[in-house]
Formats: structure tokens, sequence, C-alpha cells
């Protein structure tokens, strides 16, 4: 077993979800099914390969320059005009639980 | 009545005057209302919104204006695309009172070519899921047998063009979501290039591997769709600046001489003998068109799997950090802030949902980043590495779309593994970025369609869908 009861607390917390005790069970037993079958990934050599995070990477980063360089092919003059309009206050409210019509109201915040 | 009527006939039936827009939604309610019951595709009708851009087209036919080219054309959404004033629910309960302010891009460059809007289609909640079995809004039954199962995660969308409640829908495909539900509802799905439609108002799963597609029936009807939805979106930064063919005029151009990959990957243990039976016997068929069949090898596809539960769940549990009960959906009540986001969380999402925030919180945190989550990075450039090399020889791969034709309802969903298990040949495209359709092309002994995959190069649709047309038209020329 890879991942323990106290990993599972721990992620839980990490990720904003309580989980009743029957689902930290279901958890437990899932993630270790799943890791072990995700661990045949050490099987590959992958010391001199490249991590691979956006397919778009391939239309136009220029892998021979470094930080924001490499995206040049993206960058844009500012835009002064015509910019699009945000939304209007009362439809950006529109959705939330509670609102007073001007912030999004939540409960007391209270250290944890 | 509205079955079997393709884009072109719906909008020439108009143009004609022989029916109206307004005609022809009114028939798809009111067949919807009469089979949809047994068959759960739709969540939300926005018949409202329909009639509106029916009566629309019906007065530009009254007038004598030329038509565009999906006017009139009944279609429908997958609900993770947000729809103005119309609910958008993922699936999911936490959004379940959700009415998103703005379009899709996908969803408005519809209906600006003249498509009727039909209603949401139900589907696994956030996309996650090759059932359909994980929606929060229940099941939704396979028209061609309704004891299994569409596939999912775009079970609706694949069932409403199977049961001809809508003539072309949009889907969604992380993982195989538009092709696997295609295959086993026996329509044609398409899983565009990364970066060829816009992702603006698609609820996002997995951010590097979402993409949005067409169902249809036929292969010239998903290109139509194509060409209306693809193309460049400021709203999208990862849309690319990529012209879009006219993928209709492309159809008819001859397959001669293409040269199709075969690679002996995608035909191990565990396809089904029939499956493999019918895509061998298809292609086949695309030799006799003259088209030559190439082995090839993709040497790291078992590793697939592996590599994109990882990545897809890291990007999830990310992307559904923004469900907290704050802005919109689903607030549980709670004496404080956290405690708050954490009641809100576990009462609004599934167990698919929370499972995958989970395993990619676990890949992403302190200790375990390098040993999975950059380990499946570096995996994913060995598996696109694969079809660069495989590309160099070919001009299309072909394979199975799915392992096996639609399974029992409940067969897989108390063991993930097996249901992960079930994108296996479809993953791969998702983690390459390049373009798959599902193309029906054949039957087993219990009826169920089986599903011909192609893969192309990035950005060549063109040649996909010229392929795929090619196939479907020798299938249906042989089959009467």
């Amino acid at each position: 077993m890879k991942v323990t009861d106290k990993d599972v607390a721990y992620v839980a917390d990490l990720a904003n979800l309580e989980l009743t005790e029957e689902e930290r069970a279901h958890m437990l037993r899932d993630l270790n099914s799943i890791l072990e079958y995700v661990d045949r990934l050490s099987e590959l050599d992958t010391d001199k390969i490249a991590p691979m995070a956006q397919v778009s990477d391939r239309y136009g980063v220029d892998e021979s320059r470094q930080g924001s360089e490499r995206f040049a092919y993206a960058i844009r003059e500012d835009v002064k005009d015509g910019l699009r309009k945000s939304l209007p206050h009362d439809v950006a409210v529109k959705n939330a639980p509670d609102t007073d019509g001007t912030f999004f109201e939540v409960p007391k915040v209270i250290e944890r | 009545m509205p079955s079997g009527l393709t884009i072109d006939e719906v909008r020439s039936t108009i143009a004609e005057r022989k029916t109206t827009a307004t005609a022809l939604a009114h028939d798809f309610y009111t067949r919807i209302r009469q089979e949809d019951p047994e068959i759960g595709a739709f969540l939300t009708l926005c018949e409202e919104r329909a009639l509106v851009q029916a009566g629309r087209i019906d007065k530009m036919a009254a007038e004598g204006k030329p038509l565009p080219p999906l006017a009139g054309v009944p279609v429908a959404i997958k609900d993770v695309m947000v729809t103005s004033g119309v609910r958008t629910t993922a699936g999911s309960k936490i959004l379940d009172n959700f009415i998103p302010p703005y379009d899709c891009t996908a969803v408005a460059r519809l209906e600006a070519a003249g498509a009727v809007i039909l209603g949401k289609l139900n589907c696994d909640e956030f996309a996650m899921g090759s059932s359909n079995e994980n929606s929060a809004y229940g099941a939704v039954r396979n028209p061609r047998d309704k004891s299994r199962v569409p596939g999912g995660s775009s079970g609706g969308s694949a069932a409403a063009v199977a049961a001809e409640m809508a003539v072309a829908t949009l889907g969604s495909d992380t993982g195989g979501s538009i092709r696997q539900p295609a295959s086993f509802c026996g329509v044609v799905g398409l899983k565009p290039t990364y970066g060829r439609v816009s992702r603006y108002g698609l609820i996002a799963f997995a951010s590097s591997l979402d993409h949005i597609g067409p169902f249809a029936k036929t292969v010239k009807e998903v290109a139509l769709v194509l060409r209306t939805i693809a193309g460049r979106d400021p709203m999208d930064s990862t849309s690319a600046e990529v012209p879009v063919p006219d993928y209709v005029a492309e159809l008819e151009k001859p397959v001669k001489g293409l040269r199709i990959g075969v690679a002996k990957e995608y035909f191990g243990s565990g396809l089904d003998p029939e499956v493999r039976a019918a895509v061998e016997a298809a292609i086949q068929k695309l030799a006799e068109l003259g088209c030559e069949v190439v082995p090839v090898s993709l040497p790291h596809t078992e590793y697939a799997i592996p590599a994109y539960y990882i990545v897809a769940t890291a990007e999830a549990s990310s992307n559904l950090a923004r469900f907290d009960g704050v802005r919109y959906g689903f607030r549980a009540k709670a004496n404080n802030l956290s405690e708050m986001y954490r009641l809100s969380r576990d009462g609004g999402f599934g167990m698919e949902v929370k499972r995958r925030i989970m395993l990619g919180t676990y890949a992403l945190s302190a200790g375990y980043y390098d040993a999975y989550y950059l380990k499946a990075q570096k995996v994913r450039t060995l598996l696109t590495r694969d079809f660069d090399e495989a590309f160099k020889k070919v001009d299309v791969i072909a394979a199975p779309t799915c392992p096996t034709p639609a399974f029992r309802l409940g067969e897989k969903v108390n063991d993930p593994l097996a249901m992960y298990l079930a994108d296996i040949y479809t993953v791969t495209a998702n983690l390459a970025g390049i373009p798959g359709i599902s193309v029906p092309c054949g039957e087993n002994h219990e009826k169920l369609p089986i599903g011909l995959q192609l893969f192309a190069r990035h950005f060549d649709e063109a040649t996909l869908l010229r392929v795929a047309h090619a196939y479907e038209r020798e299938r249906k020329s042989t089959q009467n």
C-alpha cells in the first residue's frame, strides 16, 4: 500500500474536501489500485526527456530562448481602444448563492 | 417527419419552402418527448431560444435570402458548454442552478451559421467518465440497446444523434469522450486537433487535453460542422492561428495513394475478436480503394493510460478548485468560510469527480510531483514522438476506437480502473493533440456497433475526413 489513511486525510485537506468515512475508505482502495497501475511508468527511462505541458507549445515556442522570450510568437501590441467590456456588475453576481448586489457574501472567515 | 434528414437536406427543404425551420423544430421536440424518456439524453430544452432562431431562418427563407450553411438544422449541445440564459450543469449537482451569462464560442458559431439549438445534453459529471453513468442526472441509455451504456463522457451527444433527436451535436473529448460514444452508438464523432476549435465557454476538465468536436450520422455533416466551429478565437489563447480549409470540398479528393499506418500496439490482447475483425476488414477496404497499408510502430502506447490519468487528474484538481460555493453553484450551510468550501464541494461533487480531484492533488503534492506529474509529462513527450515518427511514413493511422462494443449499464461502475481502460485506444490522440475520428465499421453478433478510428497529423483534418468519407461511402455502397 502506497497511500495510507493519513495521506488520504492530508490530500482531502489540500483539495478542500471533507469526505465521509465511507468515501475515505473507497479513496484508500481506489488510489492505491490506480497508482499501482500508474507505477508502470517507472519502467521507462525518461532522464533525458523534456516534459510536455501543452500541445500548443509546438506551434511557435522558441525552445532556444529563455523565459517569456520563448513565447515571443504570442506577443502583441497593447490594445488601447475597443477592449471587450467586462460583464455588467448585476450579471456577474446573478448566480451568486449570496450577494448584497455589490459583493459576494461569505460566512465569517475564521482561522482553521 | 424529421427522421433521417441530413444537414444539407434540412437546408434545401427549408430553402425550397417544403417545410419551415419552425415546423422542423416542433417535429424534433415531439420526437424528443416521445423517445427521450427511455434514453435520457437531454437535460434541458431551450424551446424559446430555438423557436426565435427558427423564426429568423424562416423569415430569411420567406424573403428569398440565401440561407447560411446550417440553416434550420436542429442541433444540441453537451452540457459542459455554456449557453447564455440556458441552464448549464456539466452533469453536476454543484451547477444545478447555473445560468451562464455568455455563450461558448462553438455554440455561438453554430447559431451564427443558422443552426437551431434544441437543448443541452447529458454527460458524465464534468466530462469525467466513459459510460455516462457518472452524471448526477442519471445514466443515458444506448439507443441501439437500452440495456447498454452509450459511452462517455459525451453519451447524450452520441445518443441524441443515434436516436435522431438532433441532426448534429457538439461534444467534448479529453480522453476519448467524443470518439468512444460515437463508436458505441454507431455514429460519426470527431476530435479535432488541439487548437483547431476554440474552448472559450467550455467548462474546463483538463485544459491541455480538452477538445470540442462534432457528432453526426455522416462524415460530410461532421465536416460541415467542423468548418463552422473551427478557427482562431481571440477569447481562447490556445486556439491556433491556422487557416481553416473547406473540409467539405476536400472530401471528394481521391484517396488513392494515401498511406494508411497500422500499429500492432492497437491490436493487442484485450481487443475483442469481433472488433478486430471489423477493423481489419475496414483497413482492407481502404486498401481496395487504393490506399497503401503500411505497418508502423507506436511503442509507448501501453503507457498512455497511466500518463493520461496523472496529467488529466492533476489539471482537473486545479481547474475544479474554482467550484467553492462563492460566486456560483451550490453552497452548503456552514459556520465559517473553510467549512463552507469543504461542505459545498462535498455536497456538490459526485464520487468520480472527488476521486479524480484526490488523485490529481496527490500527484501534484510535495514529494510526489516528480514521481508522478513530471514523469507523466515526460512520457507524454515520448508518446507524441511516436506519432511524429509514424507520420513521417504515413498520412493516416487506422485503429479500433474501443477494445469492445458498448458494455452493459452497471458493468464497470465499481471498478474505476476497468472503466479507465475503456479509453485505451483514444487517450493517445489527446496527449499528442492530433485529430481523431470514429466512423461506424460494422456490428457484432448482437448488432452492437463497432467503430473504426483514424488519426492524422496536426491540423490535417482534411485528409482525416477525406479517408473517413471514402471509407463510409464504400461501406454503404457494398452494404445494400
